[in-house]
């Protein structure tokens, strides 16, 4: 296969397994690429993105502006916090508004899940979702799968636990997603109020205990806990969460093999995880955010191949 | 859909051998020369090329590299079936080298545009060469000719010049196919 199955990427749920191993290969490219002492391709130079956040955002905006600048297209961008929005426009006025300035492609956070979906349906551009509330995170969820593969040399058959706040978490989903389709098995671990009800429907096991997990696992993806979403306490204090969810040096240490650490950040240093886990050569989270920008140019290219002059 | 031979086996290594002694010519012991076979079927003359230079002339140690020109083309978006990126293994710098595109057929000479751009990723090379084992002329779109040539060939645009490797297609011919 050589094309996207998809217009556009609005979340994992949309995708084939071929499309994740096309991105996959693609992102190798790119990855030589971006080690170049000159780390540009022309190939997207007639195409203009527009950047929309309406929801902060650090990493994955430099992310994304980094590989569409890599990538030599024209970058608009966009947040919520200092636009008319907050003077009332809809979101389909906002981005026809923008679209009308000949924007091909949009890369879009917002705090509603379906918002992409929403969008793609109204307006005629190739949408990339990153982050739509609590719904799916796509390409946080394609540059961890990337990141196991480059580490464990491939996705298939991997042991992958979720560990922390899964009730509130778009990367979880996508995760869950992206890793039963690449036919990994997968685990999630919390306290019981923050794993959403039905879990098991989409083929996860949950363990509540996080030293079985660990011992399960191959890869454990430490999860941050999302306060800003929780309308209400969902466990008793921050130091009990510690004590049956944080992940600590001693505990790593003591597990019967050398298992792979993930965070997708930002990471809140001795709650999910402490320092020295978060520094050790177990963990890859450095890694992950190099990968990140070789896989979203990736989806990039990709989909700004299928948009027809 | 019929296809004629252009050259056979004997003729290709003959030529083979030809353009490895017209580079040595040119290079002397390849101290400061670097081989760039262009994705995706450069790669076999290159590494032909290469194994000559070393195997029956002696020259040590041909720096090789292969250049994948996918981000670089012209034709991005506007060409019906999508563009398949390769691998590009340069493991070397080009800075101040002689570099030497390999490719096996020249015919409208966006491929070797595009790979003019593209090694400016690596460095600014002191020079750049192009071989091509067939030279398709009057087909040119843009000012590119070959330094070293294997053979030209007067072809319409409907024929299709397509050249097989003992590695790949088991045999080392050149066809002219009408399609």
């Amino acid at each position: 296969m050589s094309e996207l199955s998809v217009n556009h990427l609005l979340g994992i749920k949309y995708l084939q397994k071929e499309d994740i191993e096309l991105i996959f290969q693609t992102a190798d490219h790119f990855k030589e690429v971006i080690n170049r002492p000159i780390k540009k391709v022309p190939s997207l130079r007639d195409i203009t993105i527009a950047n929309l956040f309406f929801e902060n955002s650090t990493r994955t905006r430099l992310s994304f502006e980094l590989a569409e600048k890599r990538l030599s297209a024209d970058v608009i961008n966009f947040s919520a916090a200092s636009s008319s929005v907050k003077k009332g426009e809809t979101l389909i006025d906002t981005v026809s508004n923008i679209l009308s300035m000949k924007v091909d492609m949009v890369v879009m956070r917002h705090p509603n899940p379906g918002a992409g979906i929403f969008l793609s349906r109204h307006v005629n551009a190739s949408i990339v979702n990153a982050g739509d509330g609590a719904h799916e995170h796509p390409t946080q969820a394609l540059l961890d799968s990337y990141s196991i593969r480059e580490k464990l040399g491939g996705v298939e058959g991997k042991k992958v636990v979720i560990v922390g706040d899964i009730l509130h978490s778009r990367v979880a989903l996508s995760n869950i997603f992206a890793l039963k389709l690449q036919g990994a098995q997968v685990k999630v671990c919390g306290p019981k109020t923050l794993i959403p009800k039905y879990i098991e429907s989409l083929g996860v096991e949950v363990e509540p205990n996080l030293r079985k997990a660990l011992e399960w696992c191959d890869v454990a993806n430490m999860l941050r806990v999302q306060n800003e979403r929780m309308d209400i306490s969902y466990f008793p204090s921050t130091r009990e969460y510690i004590q049956l969810f944080g992940l600590n040096k001693a505990m790593l240490d003591s597990l019967s093999k050398k298992i792979v650490i993930m965070h997708p950040g930002p990471i809140n240093r001795g709650v999910e995880i402490t320092s020295d886990v978060a520094d050790s050569d177990q963990a890859i989270i450095l890694d992950q955010v190099q990968n990140g920008v070789a896989v979203r140019m990736a989806v990039i290219y990709l989909l700004a191949s299928k948009i027809k002059q | 859909m019929g296809q004629k031979v252009l050259l056979n086996s004997k003729e290709v290594n003959i030529i083979l051998h030809r353009l490895a002694c017209q580079l040595i010519e040119n290079h002397t012991n390849f101290e400061n020369s670097v081989l760039i076979g262009i994705q995706p079927r450069g790669i076999y003359l290159a590494e032909r090329i290469s194994k000559i230079l070393e195997e029956e002339y002696h020259l040590q140690k041909i720096k090789l590299g292969a250049l994948d020109i996918t981000f670089y083309r012209d034709d991005f978006r506007r060409s019906d079936k999508p563009l398949e990126a390769n691998k590009t293994k340069i493991d070397f710098i080009v800075e101040d080298k002689r570099v030497v595109f390999i490719d096996d057929v020249l015919y409208t000479g966006r491929s070797i545009r595009a790979a003019l751009t593209a090694i400016q990723s690596f460095g600014r090379p002191k020079d750049i060469e192009l071989l091509t084992l067939i030279d398709r002329r009057f087909s040119r779109h843009l000012p590119i000719q070959p330094d070293y040539n294997g053979r030209q060939v007067d072809s319409i645009n409907e024929e299709k010049v397509k050249v097989h490797w003992k590695e790949n297609e088991g045999e080392d011919a050149v066809y002219v196919i009408n399609k």
